[in-house]
C-alpha cells in the first residue's frame, strides 16, 4: 500500500501531503496537518462535528478520502476567523451562549456559514433543516438557531 | 408574576451574578483551538485499539496473542493477565477487562498498542479466543426469572431477610416509604394502576472517549482524557494499575458532552498498562459504535405505580415496584429512581420497592438525574390519568398534592425550602397552558425531582499583581461553568467579570474535586468560589490594616475595595484589589485565598414541564410543537446557561420519550449502535424551547444557587405520554413510543389492524 | 488498497475490468466510505469517477435530462430544468441525508448501492428512467428497476459503470411525487418510500400512472395494481382508498430496527395517497 501524494489548498493556503489511500480527509486534517478543529463525532457521516466545505460544498470530511482533495479548495473551522476578527457567526454563537460543551460548535459554525452564502435569510425552519446534519446534544438546538438567525439579520442590515 | 419571597439572599442587589457575559473559554471553542480528548499527541506516540467480546455471554477459555504480537509495529497487548486481582474496584476492573467470562457484547477482552492505528486494527484480528458460549439475557423481567442464565454465581440479593440461598440476577432491593398503603388505598375513591417499561437511552455525547497515556520507567505516568472528573479517574487508575495517587497526574481535557457517562473508566487503565510495557505514549480513541457498545447507557426498566385519590383531589395512597437492569455489573440507579419517583408529593400513605438487576449489556453509567426520568415517566403517567379521571385540571391536581417545606419526602427526609409549588403557580400562569389547539394535537404536563449534590471540593483563588485573579477549580467545565465561576469569584471580590480567568487544573494542584456530576458544580465549586473569595478578601483587609495600622476587623469589603469600617476606625483613601496586590510582596508576600470542604446543603430542583404534540393518526408520528420547562435555580449566575440546561435536558427527554432505544436482536446484540439508528433528536425535529426560570433561593448556597443541570430531563418522557394521550386518545405505557408502537395503539383503539 | 482516479470513463472501465480481487466505484463516497471504515468492504481497488468531466454534467436531451453519475445531490437541487420536469425525482434524491451528504451523494450511488429503502430509486422507478452502463463490452441502456436485484446486489458485470441515468420527457399534465416515512424530521433511512408518476386526461381523469415501493421488499417495488386503482378515476376517495389497499396488499417487508412489518404494511398505503394528491396537484400545475 503505497501512500498518495496530494496537493490541495485549505483555508486558502497551499498545502501538500501524503496519505493512505483508505485514509478519509478528516484523519490527514487532524493526524497530519494538525488541525484538529475538526471533530469525529461517528465517523459514518451522522453528526457534521467534522463538516468541511470542498469547493464550496459543505460535505462531512469523514466521508471524503484524503486523496480525492487533490486540487480542490478545502475550508475548515480555522479559517472562519480572520486575522483577529471572529467571523460574525462565531461572535453570535459566543453572545447567545450557542454552546455547552463545544465539540460540535465548529461544524455547526461550518454549517452555518454555508448556508448564509447560500441564503443570507434564512427562515428558521431553512436554519433547522440545513443543520439536521449537525447533532448537539446539550443546547437543544434553540440557542444555535437563534445565534444564526441573529447572525443573517444583522449580517442583511450591515 | 409571583411574590418575591422574603430571603437574604433574593434582596440582595448582585452586580454581575444573573448577568450573561461571554464564557472566558468561548472564543477557543468558536474557533476550533479548544483541545478535548483526541485532539492532543505525543512524540512517539502509539496507538491503542481494544479487541471486544462478540458475544453477549461467554467463558473466556484462553486467549492467544503469538500471532498478533508477531505483527511488525505491534509493540505491547494487554489482557485479563495483565491486571492483578483488585477487590476495591472489583467491578471496574471486570468492566474494563473481561476476566473468566465477557458479560455483554462488546465488553473488552484485550488491547493492543501498535504505531498506527491500522496495524493495532489488522492484529486485533490475529488474537485468538477460546471461547465457551453461554445462553444470555439482555430483558430486565426475564433477567428476574426463576430459569434466567445467571451472570454471577455469587450474587445473593442483598436487602432480602432472609438471604435468598440460591444465586440471581437481582443485586438487592430497596424499600422505601411510610404510613400504611393499604389503608390509604381503602380511602381512595378512584385507584389507577398501570405498569411500565422504559428502554435504555445512552448519553450520546458527540465526543467518544478519549485519552493519551504516558508512563514513565521509573513509574511516573500522566494522563489526559476527557472525563467528568480527572481525580477520580486518577484514583481509579492508580488502584488498578498499583500505583502511588502522587505518581499519577490526571489533566482533564476539554470535554465534548458527558451527562453522567464520563464518570468512569474505560479506556484509561488500559492506556496506562500498554505505556508502562512500552515507555511510549499511548492514545486510544474510541469509535462510535464502541462508545455504543461498551461505554455506559443508562438502565432499561419495568415498574408498576398505583396511585389512588379522593374525589376532592387528595392523594390517599401511593405504591410502586421498579425493576432496573444496569447491565452485567450491580448499581444500576433503582435507588434513586425509588426515592425520586414520588418526591413531587407530600404522601401519608406511600412505598415504593426497588430491584437491581443484572443482565447480559454494557454496565450502565450515570445519566442526567440516575434513575429519576423512567421513574417519572411512570408515575406523573398515572398523576396525569388520575386528574383527568377526577375531573381535575391537572396542574390542581398535583397542587393539591405538592411536597413543600416541612413535608416528609416520600423516602424520608423532611424536605426544606423547595419550589414545586412555584413551578407549578408558574406553569398555570403561562400563556401557554391556555393557548388553543388544533386537531390531532395535545397538551402534556410533568413534575420532576432531583436531589443535587454537594461534594469534596477545593478551590483556589490567586491575586496577581495587577489585581487581576485567577481562579483555579478541579471540576470540568462540561457546559458553561467556568463563567458561573468568573461571576461569583467577580461579584464577591467586587470586580468585573472580566478581571477574573478560571481554569480547571490537573489533579496535582488542588485537593480532591469530586466529579462533575450530581449537578454540583454551581453549587460547590460554586459555593467554594465564594468562600475562597471571601478568604482572599479577608487577606486584602488584613494588609490594609497592616498599612494603616489598624485594627484588620476595622477594614471592611465594599465595592472591589478595602475601607475602614467606620469612622472610628481612621479616615484612609480605599484600596482597590490592585492597590493591595501591587504592594503585596512588601505587606507579606502573595494572596491567596483557598477552600477546601465537602459542602452539605444542595438544594434540591423542581420542574414542571408543559409540551404540545400533534399525532399523525395514519402513521403514528408525533411532532413536537411546543415545550414550556419550567425549573427552579435557587438563583441563576448566568441565565443563558441555565436556560441551555433546562433545553438540553428537556430535549434529551424528547430523544427517550420518542426514538431513542438500545435495540437488542434475540442474539443480544445491539443493533444499533451509530447516530444512524440510535435517533437523537436533530435540529429539524423541535420548535424552539421556552424555558422559566423560577428563583426560589437554596438556603445552603450563600448566593441561592440549586444546581439546574439533571431535574431537566426527568419530566419530558411522562409530559409528551401525558400530551400524547390528550391527542390521540391512547396511553402509552412503553418508551420510546416510536410510530410503530403509537400506530398500533390507536389502530387497536380503533378497533381496526 | 489501491486508488485511482482516472480521466476517461475508458480507463476507469479498464482498471475496474482488470483489477484482480474486489473493487468498488467511487462517486458521492457516502455509503462506500462508510463501509469501508466500518471494515464491512475491504476492496482491492477503489475508482474514483469524479475526475471524468462528463460525469458532472446534467444535458437536455429528447426533452428530459441526462444526469451523470457524479452529480451530486445538491447539484441537482439547484438545476431548475429538472425540478420543474421531475420534481419528485429531485425531492427523492435531496431527502438522501443531510446537507453534507446531499454535497457528495449521487443518484446513480443511490441506485448502485442497491439498498430496498434507496430514496431515489422509487422515484426513479415511477419515472422510467434509464440507466446509460459502460463496461468492457461497450454501453448498454438499462431501466433503472432492472438494475438491482436484492440488497446490495445489481445487475452490473465485471468492470461496468453506469454512466448516467436518463430522466426522460413527459406528456403534458404530468406529475410526481415521493414520501417516505422516517421517525424523525431527517437523517433517517426510509422505513416505508412511495413514489408516484402520474398523467391527467383534459377532463381531469388519470390517464397513466406509475406506482413504486420502497423498503418494503427485498427491492423496490413497482406496484401495477396499485397504479390501475388510479388510472381512469380523478382520485376521489375510493380511488385513493384502492390505491392504499393495492399498495399495502403489495408489500412484503421485514420486521427490523426501522420498523415492523404491520407498520411498514400500513403506512405504504397511506404513503402512496398522500404522495398521489401531490402528483395530482402537480399535474394539474
Amino acid at each position: 500500500m503505497s501512500q498518495i501524494h496530494v496537493s490541495t489548498t485549505i483555508n486558502g493556503d497551499p498545502v501538500e501531503y501524503l496519505c493512505e489511500p483508505d485514509e478519509t480527509l478528516l484523519d490527514v486534517l487532524r493526524d497530519r496537518l494538525g488541525l484538529t478543529g475538526s471533530k469525529e463525532g461517528c465517523g459514518s457521516g451522522d453528526c457534521g462535528a467534522c463538516s468541511v466545505t470542498v469547493d464550496g460544498r459543505l460535505v462531512c470530511s469523514c466521508l471524503m478520502l484524503g486523496a480525492e482533495a487533490d486540487g480542490k479548495q478545502v475550508g475548515t473551522i480555522e479559517g472562519l476567523a480572520e486575522g483577529e476578527n471572529l467571523h460574525p457567526l462565531q461572535r453570535k454563537f459566543l453572545e447567545h451562549a450557542a454552546l455547552q460543551c463545544g465539540v460540535c460548535t465548529p461544524g455547526f459554525l461550518v454549517a452555518a456559514k454555508s448556508l448564509l452564502e447560500r441564503n443570507s435569510d434564512p427562515t428558521e425552519t431553512e436554519v433547522r433543516y440545513w443543520l439536521a446534519g449537525n447533532l448537539c446534544r446539550c443546547t437543544g438546538y434553540d440557542k444555535i438557531v437563534r445565534a444564526v438567525l441573529d447572525t443573517a439579520h444583522d449580517m442583511k442590515g450591515a | 408574576m409571583l411574590d418575591k419571597p422574603k430571603d437574604a439572599v433574593l434582596d440582595r442587589e448582585f452586580k454581575v451574578v444573573g448577568s450573561r457575559p461571554v464564557r472566558p473559554d468561548g472564543v477557543d471553542k468558536v474557533t476550533g483551538r479548544a483541545k478535548f480528548g483526541a485532539d492532543v499527541s505525543a512524540p512517539g506516540m502509539l496507538i491503542g485499539k481494544v479487541l471486544r467480546s462478540p458475544h453477549p455471554h461467554a467463558r473466556i477459555h484462553s486467549i492467544d496473542i503469538h500471532a498478533a504480537l508477531a505483527v511488525p509495529g505491534v509493540k505491547a497487548i494487554v489482557t485479563r493477565d495483565d491486571f492483578a486481582e483488585n477487590k476495591k474496584h472489583k467491578d471496574v476492573l471486570c468492566n474494563i477487562m473481561a476476566r473468566d467470562k465477557a458479560l455483554y457484547e462488546g465488553h473488552a477482552v484485550a488491547a493492543i498498542a501498535a504505531t498506527t492505528g491500522a496495524i493495532a486494527r489488522k492484529a486485533l484480528k490475529l488474537i485468538k479466543i477460546d471461547y465457551d458460549i453461554l445462553p444470555h439475557v439482555t430483558d430486565v423481567d426475564e433477567a428476574m426469572a426463576d430459569d434466567a442464565p445467571i451472570l454471577h454465581d455469587t450474587m445473593i440479593t442483598r436487602g432480602v431477610d432472609p438471604a435468598p440461598e440460591k444465586p440471581s440476577n437481582v443485586a438487592q432491593r430497596f424499600d422505601f416509604g411510610h404510613g400504611d398503603v393499604e389503608d390509604g388505598f381503602a380511602k381512595a375513591d378512584v385507584i389507577i394502576e398501570r405498569s411500565f417499561k422504559t428502554e435504555a437511552a445512552h448519553q450520546g455525547y458527540i465526543e467518544p472517549h478519549a485519552c493519551l497515556a504516558s508512563v514513565t520507567e521509573d513509574g511516573h505516568g500522566e494522563l489526559w482524557c476527557c472525563t467528568q472528573g480527572h481525580y477520580a479517574v486518577r484514583d481509579v487508575c492508580a488502584s488498578l494499575l498499583g500505583m502511588e495517587v502522587s505518581k499519577l497526574r490526571v489533566t482533564a481535557s476539554e470535554i465534548g458532552g458527558g451527562f453522567g457517562g464520563k464518570t468512569t473508566v474505560f479506556l484509561e487503565p488500559l492506556a496506562l498498562m500498554m505505556s508502562r510495557k512500552t515507555g511510549r505514549p499511548i492514545k486510544m480513541v474510541m469509535d462510535r459504535d464502541e462508545v455504543f457498545r461498551a461505554s455506559g447507557p443508562t438502565a432499561s426498566t419495568s415498574s408498576w405505580v398505583k396511585v389512588g385519590a379522593t374525589k376532592d383531589g387528595k392523594i390517599t395512597a401511593a405504591s410502586a415496584e421498579f425493576r432496573y437492569q444496569g447491565g452485567a455489573f450491580k448499581g444500576s440507579p433503582v435507588q434513586f429512581g425509588a426515592m425520586c419517583a414520588f418526591a413531587c408529593y407530600a404522601l401519608e400513605n406511600v412505598k415504593t420497592v426497588g430491584f437491581d438487576v443484572v443482565t447480559n449489556r454494557p454496565k450502565q453509567a450515570a445519566y442526567r438525574a440516575p434513575g429519576a426520568p423512567m421513574a417519572a415517566f411512570a408515575v406523573e403517567s398515572v398523576i396525569e390519568e388520575l386528574a383527568i379521571k377526577l375531573g381535575i385540571d391537572p396542574v390542581e391536581f398535583r397542587l393539591k398534592n405538592a411536597a413543600a417545606e416541612g413535608d416528609t419526602s416520600s423516602y424520608g427526609p423532611k424536605f426544606p425550602r423547595i419550589g414545586l409549588v412555584e413551578t407549578l403557580e408558574a406553569a398555570k400562569a403561562h400563556e401557554h397552558y391556555s393557548a388553543p389547539l388544533g386537531p390531532n394535537q395535545g397538551r402534556g404536563i410533568g413534575s420532576g425531582y432531583w436531589f443535587n449534590f454537594g461534594g469534596a471540593t477545593s478551590v483556589s483563588l490567586n491575586v496577581h499583581p495587577d489585581g487581576t485573579v485567577a481562579l483555579v477549580v478541579g471540576t470540568p467545565d462540561i457546559g458553561g461553568s467556568r463563567a458561573s465561576m468568573n461571576l461569583m469569584a467577580a461579584e464577591e471580590l467586587g470586580i468585573p467579570y472580566d478581571k477574573v480567568n478560571t481554569i480547571v487544573a490537573d489533579t496535582a494542584s488542588l485537593g480532591f474535586n469530586e466529579t462533575s456530576h450530581g449537578s454540583r458544580v454551581t453549587f460547590a465549586s460554586g459555593l467554594a468560589t465564594i468562600e475562597a473569595a471571601r478568604n482572599a478578601k479577608n487577606e486584602c483587609c488584613a494588609r490594609a490594616a497592616m498599612i494603616w495600622e489598624i485594627e484588620p476587623d476595622a477594614v471592611t469589603w465594599e465595592d472591589g475595595c478595602a475601607k475602614p469600617a467606620g469612622a472610628n476606625a481612621g479616615n484612609f483613601e480605599p484600596m482597590t484589589l490592585a492597590d493591595i496586590a501591587k504592594i503585596a510582596e512588601k505587606t507579606g508576600g502573595p494572596i491567596s485565598g483557598h477552600f477546601e470542604k465537602n459542602p452539605a446543603g444542595a438544594g434540591a430542583s423542581f420542574a414542571t414541564h408543559m409540551v404540545d404534540v400533534e399525532v399523525d393518526p395514519d402513521t403514528g408520528r408525533v411532532e413536537i410543537l411546543r415545550f414550556t420547562v419550567i425549573q427552579d435555580a435557587g438563583k441563576a449566575i448566568h441565565p443563558s446557561y441555565v436556560e441551555g440546561q433546562f433545553q438540553g435536558g428537556a430535549v434529551q427527554g424528547v430523544g427517550w420519550a420518542l426514538n431513542e432505544e438500545y435495540i437488542y436482536g434475540a442474539d443480544g446484540k445491539m443493533q444499533n449502535p451509530g447516530f444512524l439508528d440510535y435517533r437523537i433528536p436533530v435540529c429539524s425535529d423541535l420548535p424552539m424551547i421556552d424555558t422559566v426560570i423560577v428563583e426560589v433561593p437554596n438556603p445552603g448556597h450563600p448566593y441561592g444557587v440549586r444546581g439546574v443541570g439533571e431535574t431537566g430531563i426527568v419530566p419530558p418522557m411522562a409530559a409528551i405520554a401525558n400530551a400524547i394521550s390528550a391527542a390521540a386518545g391512547v396511553r402509552m405505557t412503553e418508551l420510546p413510543m416510536s410510530p410503530p408502537k403509537v400506530l398500533k395503539a390507536i389502530d387497536d383503539a380503533n378497533g381496526s389492524a | 488498497m489501491r486508488y485511482e482516479a482516472p480521466d476517461t470513463i475508458d480507463q476507469a472501465v479498464q482498471m475496474l475490468a482488470e483489477a484482480d480481487g474486489l473493487t468498488r466505484v467511487l462517486a458521492g463516497g457516502t455509503d462506500v466510505i462508510v463501509q469501508l471504515r466500518s471494515g464491512m468492504v475491504e476492496p482491492d481497488l477503489m475508482v474514483d469517477i469524479k475526475r471524468i468531466e462528463a460525469m458532472h454534467a446534467i444535458t437536455a436531451e429528447g426533452g428530459g435530462f441526462r444526469v451523470g453519475a457524479a452529480v451530486s445531490g445538491a447539484q441537482l437541487g439547484e438545476h431548475e430544468g429538472v425540478k420543474a420536469l421531475w420534481p419528485g425525482v429531485v425531492e427523492a434524491v435531496e431527502l438522501i441525508g443531510s446537507t453534507q451528504v446531499q454535497g457528495r451523494a449521487t443518484m446513480a450511488g443511490n441506485l448502485c448501492n442497491a439498498s430496498p429503502a434507496a430514496d431515489s430509486v422509487p422515484a426513479l422507478v415511477v419515472a422510467e428512467a434509464v440507466a446509460s452502463i459502460v463496461g468492457p463490452e461497450g454501453r448498454r441502456d438499462v431501466p433503472v428497476d432492472e438494475i438491482t436485484t436484492g440488497p446490495g446486489k445489481t445487475t452490473l458485470a465485471k468492470g461496468e459503470i453506469v454512466e448516467s441515468i436518463l430522466l426522460p420527457a413527459r406528456p403534458a399534465n404530468s406529475g410526481d411525487a415521493y414520501l417516505r416515512f422516517i421517525p424523525r424530521t431527517e437523517m433517517d433511512i426510509a422505513v416505508v418510500g412511495a413514489g408516484i408518476s402520474l398523467t391527467l386526461n383534459d377532463d381531469g381523469t388519470c390517464a397513466a400512472a406509475r406506482v413504486a415501493l420502497g423498503a418494503v421488499a427485498e427491492v423496490v417495488l413497482l406496484v401495477e395494481p396499485a397504479a390501475d386503482a388510479l388510472i381512469g378515476s380523478r382520485l376521489d376517495e375510493a380511488a385513493l382508498d384502492a390505491l392504499a389497499a393495492a399498495a399495502s396488499a403489495a408489500c412484503r417487508p421485514i420486521d427490523d430496527k426501522r420498523g415492523t412489518i404491520e407498520f411498514r404494511t400500513k403506512v405504504a398505503g397511506v404513503l402512496a395517497r398522500r404522495a398521489a394528491v401531490i402528483a395530482q396537484t402537480r399535474a394539474r400545475g
